[in-house]
């Protein structure tokens, strides 16, 4: 009797479960594991706007390792990922341990700067656009007032990659202080205490102390923005006008998917770009998951 | 410190300030070199020109009905399925939950142009609905209520088990409401990101009435605009519901965002 009740319990379990992640796994099958293998589908025809695509087999991909904007592109990401994420690492542990001294107005401070955590990307590449503006812009202004002559941020090829990063980095700063101010406030002030009896100073307190207990937050913002750099898009897009002179210099490799898929409706051809995409971001994250396990400093 | 605090907050006031003062300024004023930080006179002409041009009233709705979608149905919808990975024992649990984690490293864009095709199909381009339903099924949201859940004692199914509660009854009236903090904390991150997204509502809406404010933004300034006055009038109206926002309810807004780092 009891086994049969039991049996009755099991059934129910296995079937409410089923029943539970059913809507969830509905959706990730249609719209993530079905829409992945289309897209690699896409990516082997030569779809676009209208009619029936035909499969072409691998010519997508042959164009794309003919395409020199396909590489510039690609090195265009690479760079946007040397140049951001080393900066939007230190000035964001920075800023983080600067905003937990608890001097007095620390609270508004923190407010100030969590501000471009909220603002929408496309209004803070249009604030950029005007600040960097070649003839009136504030930023060539100032530099005019100090005797520097203009600098045409936006269109000249050897400099747009810069601007693009500078004002990625500050906006995105903003959002990675939070998580560190967080994981700063996890630190036990004990071991603090227990650096100043030893007689460490402020800054061999923050090397010893600080940085490495604050490794596992460092190394997530670090993942974080390293997947954001690589998918690029927003400021470029909306900074950077199309076909102009500083275009192909800042072209990222989602800006590139982006306007084959979406500009031109050469969808095919995009989808084939989405999958180099995708295989980059790949293999970058399993180099993480390697490379994490040498230096990040779990506390037990 | 105090230094280094007040250089703080003026890199990162200052271009919000120099969008307000922008706004206010006439075209011949802001291509005044060098510039004069104070608009001569404060005059809204900026932004009732921008309120004509553009309909702004539909950017907000259109934005606010797909946040409030995406985050209602994504909560429903993962928090239901982070408890079944959490509490519930079933056949293929494991494999099904490694699935999704795994889409979590998979980048968005490999899925836009079948994504488009689905809304085709559905016939659901240009329409409210297309901004969020491929959003709602979250690996992310998922992951991070499963661990709530596992967080709280398994003494509590039991005791409702015994007083007749399903696993269902479970789930919505004893354990939901503990894992609240973690709902709001989804809530707002969902509604951040759905907030910011610029690419999926480019892709998807493209009449002007379907727009968000993100995407309508990316009209102020495709249509060759030059005058900025009116570009920063725009920018202005499509940031301050946000930080509104974020005023009034900044302590779960920082909750919410510390907990993404918490592995």
């Amino acid at each position: 009797m009891k086994s049969r009740a039991r049996n009755q319990l099991r059934r129910g379990e296995i079937l409410a479960g089923y029943s539970m992640i059913a809507p969830l796994y509905i959706g990730l099958i249609v719209f993530y594991l079905f829409a992945f293998g289309q897209n690699i589908y896409d990516s082997l025809t030569n779809k676009s706007s209208f009619g029936v695509p035909d499969f072409v087999g691998l010519a997508n991909y042959i164009k794309m390792f003919k395409a020199p904007y396909f590489y510039q592109a690609l090195q265009n990401t690479l760079m946007y990922v040397v140049i951001c994420v080393p900066l939007v690492v230190v000035f964001s542990v920075l800023v983080a341990v600067l905003l937990n001294v608890g001097v007095r107005g620390t609270g508004a401070y923190r407010t100030l700067s969590f501000l471009p955590a909220v603002t929408l990307p496309a209004a803070i590449a249009l604030m950029w656009k005007w600040l960097l503006n070649y003839e009136f812009g504030l930023i060539n202004a100032l530099l005019n007032a100090f005797g520097i002559s203009s600098i045409a941020w936006l269109s000249d090829p050897q400099v747009v990659l810069f601007a693009v990063s500078m004002v990625f980095v500050w906006s995105s700063v903003s959002y990675q202080v939070i998580v560190l101010l967080a994981g700063l406030q996890g630190i036990s002030s004990n071991y603090y205490e227990a650096a100043r009896i030893d007689g460490a100073g402020r800054v061999q307190q923050f090397f010893s102390i600080t940085l490495p207990l604050l490794s596992p937050s460092i190394f997530f913002v670090m993942v974080t923005s390293i997947i954001n750099v690589f998918q690029i898009f927003d400021i470029i897009y909306l900074i950077i006008p199309q076909y102009s002179s500083g275009t192909a210099a800042s072209r990222s490799l989602a800006t590139f998917f982006f306007e084959e898929a979406f500009i031109k409706f050469q969808k095919g051809y995009g989808a084939a770009i989405a999958v180099a995409l995708f295989v980059v971001i790949m293999v970058v994250t399993l180099a993480q998951m390697w490379f994490q396990k040498k230096w990040v400093h779990y506390d037990e | 410190m105090h230094l280094a605090l007040v250089l703080l907050s003026f890199i990162t006031l200052a271009p919000f300030v120099w969008m307000l003062l922008t706004s206010f300024k006439t075209f011949e004023e802001s291509v005044q070199m060098p510039p004069d930080i104070l608009p001569q006179a404060w005059n809204l002409i900026n932004y009732r020109i921008v309120l004509n041009k553009f309909p702004f009233a539909m950017f907000y709705w259109n934005t606010f009905a797909m946040m409030g979608m995406t985050v209602a149905v994504q909560l429903v919808v993962c928090s239901m399925a982070g408890y079944a990975f959490a509490r519930l024992q079933f056949p293929g649990k494991e494999f099904l939950f490694t699935l999704c984690l795994a889409l979590l490293m998979v980048p968005g864009q490999i899925f836009l142009v079948p994504h488009y095709d689905i809304m085709v199909r559905l016939k659901l381009t240009n329409s409210i609905t297309a901004l969020w339903l491929p959003k709602i099924f979250s690996a992310f949201g998922t992951f991070m209520l499963r661990q709530f859940f596992q967080g709280l004692p398994k003494s509590l199914d039991e005791a409702a088990m015994i007083d007749g509660s399903g696993f269902f009854g479970i789930y919505a009236r004893i354990l939901l409401p503990l894992v609240k903090p973690a709902l709001i904390s989804l809530a707002i991150l969902t509604a951040l990101s759905a907030f910011k997204d610029l690419m999926w509502p480019l892709i998807v809406n493209n009449a002007m009435d379907k727009m968000t404010l993100s995407a309508g933004l990316a009209m102020l300034i495709g249509e060759h605009t030059t005058i900025y006055p009116q570009v920063m009038a725009g920018s202005a109206l499509a940031v301050w519901p946000m930080i509104l926002l974020f005023l009034m309810f900044q302590k779960h807004f920082v909750e919410g965002i510390a907990l993404t780092g918490i592995k």
